[in-house]
């Protein structure tokens, strides 16, 4: 029972998505989406790669630039595991897959962070991209194992489940993926208690400081960085049975900079920041990209504006509302923020205005695609769209700017009333 | 005669061609509580950064409990016993103030690199670093993040996470630096009662401190011993006055 009022939201949190598909469910042809299960299914592998990835930034202080070799490798690893099961060489129940990608990654995780964690800071950061080109360098060369440009591919449905299930739906698959996620993220979660996750903080915070207290931060390092591929290689392991086939993509720079960007976004400081990251990047990558060819600007901006204006990410905003909520104030943010909402959005509209108007006059062009809104085809050669658009930015702007004003004085208000009250931690 | 806890045998130290430690030999017993004074530049940082391990030696001999230590790391010569302090307040300052002396704590309490254990039921580990919070009188500031800490009481964390692990020898650099005189008393009083029992061996440029704590003292200056002796005798010593005490001490 104590359990129960102890871990109510992670339970709330797995009914809720257990729940969620359904609300895309066919229910005449009696089918899910199979769009939204992929979708959600791409979130889970993500926020176990972004949170494996935390395990360093966060944790640990280090800037890894190569996180998604450990994602791939693991994912190879499984891919191999999967095919091997397949051919009856050996027996594994379809459901223990990512734990093969695990220890692919634990492994690899060990070697080349043997390699790697000599070092910390900027040079970890300039070793682990050399290490990201270099493995995707051999992803091409090395033939047997990464199966060159075409990748492996597998055949994820082996008849060796431990409960009956074919997994030959991307439901079964995204249960599967939601099982694992949420042990994945309830042992990274653990891990931050235990002697190794605090030192991790520690050799972050102070490394010289770690040695006279008898630790070899440089242990410290390769400990964290190998239990960090364990985890990114159980992600690698549920995206071979996602979209059963591998190809270096995974452990491209550019699978990397994702789980930067997740958690960068996210916010490295609270254990849940990646996630809330990977929601954003996930949506922007396989939502906004349907609807705009220039998704990536979107994200870039997106990345910038977050590291400028909110440095502890999406959690640090929500987590700078604590002692205002704590006096029982928050109530009192309403309508500074609703104030702020038209502008904001006035602003983002004459944003995206124009970025969508540049985009279809060059690649939207070339592509021989228009530029409609509700049905009306916008002519991105006349002067007017280009106005508008210019007008609702720098307008939008404006207005916020005033609006800004007003809320500051609220909120330092607020959190100097929260001060006050001793809520401030 | 039993083992010095520490012996330093002719220990030279040179930063390119400049020589900072010059030819220093020093025995200091087990259970002693010794200073090493001197003017500013004397070498005294350095020589502490020489017995932890943080510098190597340029030549000679250092030995903790007759072990020398030549080519051990630091972590190697703090499991053998032997802790310090920092001039420069080095804390953990993103944790907070218990999981500052938690850590302190962790190697000699044998949990290593584990993850397996979680920290919160280790009911033993945590008595004890509640009771080395209650000693610093840092109980109430426990769950605070280290670097929002007032300067003393950093200062006071420094010294817990010196102590915590239960090192015989603890070398203090300078514990009651840019202290405020009630401070500084309280200072005095927590170093006496976590040295009590063991080595002790700090730099102090308070000279209240020094001869009110130390059953040794030795003077440091341009690199070389110029004295080493009981309180007492450093404070008639002639060549330490002109050196050095002279203008300091009436």
């Amino acid at each position: 029972m104590s359990m129960l009022r102890r871990h109510w939201l992670w339970l709330l949190v797995l009914f809720v998505l257990l729940a969620f598909p359904f609300l895309f469910y066919d229910w005449a042809k009696g089918r899910h989406s199979g769009f939204v299960l992929t979708l959600m299914s791409e979130i889970g592998v993500m926020a176990i790669f972004a949170l494996s990835y935390n395990m360093l930034m966060g944790q640990a202080g280090l800037l890894s630039f190569g996180h998604a070799v450990l994602f791939g490798l693991g994912a190879y690893c499984a891919a191999h595991v999967v095919n091997l099961v397949k051919a009856g060489t050996i027996w594994l129940p379809t459901e223990l897959v990512p734990l093969a990608g695990g220890l692919g990654g634990l492994f690899f995780g060990y070697v080349l962070g043997w390699l790697v964690t000599k070092q910390r800071a900027t040079a970890f950061a300039m070793i682990t991209m050399g290490l990201g080109e270099l493995v995707s360098a051999a992803a091409l060369m090395f033939l047997s194992f990464f199966g060159g440009e075409g990748g492996i591919s597998v055949d994820r449905v082996m008849n060796t489940s431990m409960f009956g299930v074919s997994y030959s739906s991307p439901w079964q698959v995204y249960c599967l993926v939601l099982a694992w996620a949420f042990i994945a993220a309830a042992l990274m979660r653990l891990q931050t208690q235990t002697p190794l996750g605090c030192l991790a903080n520690a050799t972050r915070d102070n490394f010289e400081r770690a040695q006279f207290v008898g630790y070899d931060p440089r242990v410290v390092r390769l400990l964290q960085f190998a239990l960090s591929g364990f985890f990114a290689g159980i992600g690698g392991g549920l995206y071979v049975l996602i979209y059963e086939i591998v190809t270096f993509d995974t452990v491209s720079a550019a699978k990397s900079a994702n789980a930067l960007l997740a958690v960068y976004i996210g916010g490295a400081g609270g254990f849940f920041g990646p996630i809330l990251g990977t929601i954003v990047v996930v949506l922007l990558q396989s939502g906004v990209s349907l609807l705009s060819n220039a998704w990536l600007l979107y994200v870039g901006v997106l990345f910038i504006v977050m590291v400028m204006y909110a440095p502890g990410g999406i959690i640090g905003l929500i987590f700078m509302h604590v002692p205002i909520w704590r006096t029982g104030r928050l109530r009192e943010l309403l309508m500074p923020y609703a104030r702020a909402f038209p502008p904001a959005l006035l602003v983002m509209l004459g944003f995206v205005l124009l970025v969508e108007l540049a985009s279809f006059t060059t690649i939207g062009a070339a592509q021989g695609k228009k530029f409609t809104i509700g049905g009306n085809t916008i002519d991105t050669t006349a002067p007017l769209p280009w106005v508008i658009a210019l007008a609702a930015l720098v307008l939008g702007a404006l207005w916020l700017r005033r609006e800004a004003r007003g809320f500051r004085l609220r909120w330092d208000e607020l959190i100097e009333g929260a001060k006050r009250q001793g809520a401030v931690s | 005669m039993s083992t010095p806890a520490v012996e330093l045998r002719d220990v030279r130290k040179n930063f390119g061609r400049t020589e900072i430690i010059r030819g220093v030999s020093l025995s200091i017993a087990r259970g002693e509580r010794h200073a090493i004074i001197g003017p500013n530049g004397a070498g005294k940082t350095t020589l502490f950064n020489l017995i932890s391990g943080r510098f190597p030696i340029s030549s000679g001999l250092i030995a903790v409990d007759g072990r020398s230590i030549a080519s051990l790391a630091p972590q190697a010569i703090n499991r053998l016993g032997l802790s310090r302090s920092f001039q420069i307040t080095s804390i953990f300052p993103r944790m907070t103030v218990f999981e500052n002396i938690r850590c302190g704590l962790l190697w000699s309490q044998g949990y290593r690199y584990s993850f397996w254990h979680l920290l919160g039921q280790q009911k033993e580990l945590n008595r004890a670093a509640e009771g080395l919070l209650e000693r610093l009188k840092l109980a109430d500031r426990r769950n605070l993040q280290a670097g929002l800490l007032s300067y003393a009481e950093q200062r006071a964390l420094e010294i817990g996470i010196t102590i915590a692990g239960g090192a015989e020898i603890i070398l203090l650099d300078e514990p009651t630096a840019g202290m405020s005189h009630s401070e500084t008393d309280s200072a005095v009083e927590l170093i006496r009662s976590v040295s009590e029992g063991k080595t002790l061996i700090m730099v102090e440029h308070d000279m209240s401190v020094v001869f009110g704590l130390a059953d040794c003292i030795t003077v440091l200056v341009y690199g070389e011993v110029i004295a080493s002796d009981a309180p007492a005798a450093i404070r008639s010593n002639g060549a330490v006055q002109e050196a050095y005490l002279g203008t300091v001490v009436a």
